[in-house]
């Protein structure tokens, strides 16, 4: 393999890269009317690190690793995957990464083993030279293993995506929503995997709009609208969220969240499951006394108003909020 | 069982499918209030959706007895269709109609007449801001706006129940809140909420949850009784707890 320059700095050779991931000022837009999705966007994504891009659908999350996996070309800006550019080394990047899209993409008509198969040829290796990345994951398809992949239930779909995805070991691995549509123990059972295939040493992106999946994280970006708000560890991020929370409940929730955004003292206030979460500007006996007494007054029984920690799904409102205001 | 039950919106009894030698859904008997919201919960294949299908009259049941919206579930299937809504992530509306010919065709699917659908019609455009939208095509739209449109069609008609099958996957955190607030304004207008979902947070917000499992009913209470219940503070741990064991899965 011949020397390999950045497109986007030439100054150095970025095979050398410290980062698994890099995207530079990375940027699409789609159609006529150029509608921006990626808006320069910029992260680092160190060896050997699960890194979660945490935003809604429509967030830009899909391009960027579209790009980042040499399916679509930015229309600027930059990037690099194991210290090869993603528009010039398209043909190593495809070599080394794993890539599961948030669509089931694998062939229907081939069952699970053929599909298994399938992908382990075109990377030239075979099922046994690797199975010992896939095997946790495998056993629990195997009984299955004649089936064809589109009469499989989604959750074993997401298993055999996985799979087919890790056959060739990859030294990065891409996971377009993974747990997108899963019930919350076999997203558990999923994440569980995750760690195991980052002690085999492998970077992993992974995009989801569940934020309390970032925790699970080393690091996130939040992302929206095509852009960043925020890169950090998710307790970094957690601990940054500028105001104090109040949890509170009543018997009715629904007045207590719209007579407390209103409140003097009071900077917003969202539903979070059963309480609210009150984020007010000081934390203090007077503003919990003033929050009772509202509630109070509004005919609310049951009232209970307690310190809270923020959560990262906190931030991302109040980060958004920012940006669309 | 008493079909002239002012109180109670959802009456089921023992209520069972089968599909051959797989029995999908296992004696489900629970009550909802007229103008509860309800917690439908369980994993992928605990059979949710068989049982919601009964619970809208698209689906007969093998055994067992059900009141929905006060008609019986064999024989009043058509009387239950017109007093429930419906509405899922998957199927929303059809984005090459604009706002306001998806709002009048569904009024019209449920018999609304049009000085009835003027009326409604245009407090729903008011309700969610969308004045300047209304000849926009639905196709164009976030889909955080797709939603609340879905969900506030799918309430047009003042149904009796509105079933919600995953409403809010993968809306961003502002926008399923202001969900909830549409949920909140339907429920104190009466109108019953019937609401999956995996996300563990969001089944917080409803008054009462049930959890499934291989088909039964495997819990059944206020989020807050399941979880001193647990003893834990986190719902993901009384779902964890109940849903490990099950012996199906799948969808």
């Amino acid at each position: 393999m011949g020397t390999s320059f950045s497109t986007f700095n030439s100054s150095f050779s970025i095979r050398n890269s410290p980062f698994s991931i890099q995207a530079n000022a990375l940027t699409k837009w789609y159609g006529k009317e150029k509608t921006i999705a990626v808006d320069e966007v910029s992260f680092n994504v160190e060896h050997g690190e699960i890194f979660g891009l945490i935003g809604p659908d429509g967030a830009g999350k899909t391009s960027i690793f579209r790009m980042l996996t040499t399916l679509l070309l930015p229309d600027g800006g930059g990037g690099s995957v194991s210290g090869f550019d993603i528009v010039n080394d398209y043909k190593q990047i495809r070599n080394t990464v794993g890539y599961m899209p948030g669509k089931f993409s694998l062939y229907q008509d081939l069952s699970v083993e053929e599909n298994l198969n399938f992908f382990a040829t075109v990377f030239n290796t075979t099922i046994e030279e690797n199975y010992h990345l896939i095997k946790d994951i495998y056993v629990q398809i195997e009984p299955f293993k004649t089936r064809r992949a589109g009469k499989l239930s989604g959750g074993m779909k997401q298993k055999l995506a996985l799979c087919c995805a890790l056959i060739h070991k990859p030294t990065v691995l891409f996971l377009d929503e993974p747990t997108t549509g899963v019930d919350p123990v076999s997203r558990k059972e999923f994440w569980e995997m995750l760690k195991r295939l980052k002690k085999e040493g492998i970077t992993i992106l992974v995009a989801t709009p569940y934020m309390d999946e970032a925790n699970l994280c080393d690091r996130i970006a939040l992302i929206q609208s095509g852009k960043i708000l925020t890169i950090n560890s998710p307790a970094t991020i957690s601990a940054s969220f500028p105001h104090p929370i109040l949890k509170v409940k009543a018997n009715k929730m629904s007045t207590v969240i719209k007579s407390l955004a209103s409140l003097q003292g009071v900077v917003s206030c969202h539903g979070f499951g059963e309480y609210a979460h009150v984020v007010v500007e000081k934390e203090n006996d007077k503003i919990i006394d003033n929050i009772r007494e509202h509630l109070i007054a509004q005919n609310l029984q049951e009232i209970e108003v307690r310190k809270s920690e923020p959560t990262i799904e906190d931030v991302f409102i109040s980060l958004s909020r920012n940006g669309s205001n | 069982m008493d079909p002239t039950n002012k109180i109670l919106s959802i009456q089921t009894e023992k209520l069972t499918k089968r599909f051959g030698d797989f029995t999908a859904v296992n004696e489900i008997t629970l009550d909802v209030k007229k103008g509860e919201i309800f917690g439908f919960l369980g994993a992928n294949g605990a059979g949710k959706t068989t049982a919601m299908r009964m619970l809208c009259g698209l689906s007969t049941p093998t055994a067992g007895k059900a009141v929905i919206a006060g008609y019986d579930v064999y024989k009043g299937t058509e009387q239950i269709k017109k007093r429930i809504g419906y509405m899922s992530q998957k199927f929303s509306l059809y984005e090459d109609l604009t706002i306001l010919e998806n709002v009048s065709f569904f009024g019209g699917i449920y018999g609304m007449t049009s000085s009835q659908l003027k009326i409604k019609s245009e407090a729903l455009i008011t309700q969610l801001g969308l004045q300047n939208e209304t000849k926009k095509l639905v196709g164009s739209l976030p889909l955080g706006w797709k939603q609340k449109l879905a969900f506030s069609v799918a309430v047009l008609h003042q149904p009796e129940i509105v079933f919600l099958d995953e409403p809010t996957g993968g809306v961003d955190p502002v926008t399923r809140r202001q969900f909830w607030d549409l949920i909140y304004d339907a429920s104190d207008s009466g109108i019953t909420v019937f609401v999956t979902t995996h996300y563990l947070d969001e089944a917080e917000y409803c008054n009462r949850i049930s959890i499934m499992v291989d088909g039964g009913i495997a819990a059944l209470d206020t989020p807050s009784n399941l979880k001193k219940k647990f003893a834990t503070e986190s719902m993901d741990d009384v779902f964890y707890e109940l849903a490990r064991g099950a012996k199906r899965t799948g969808d």
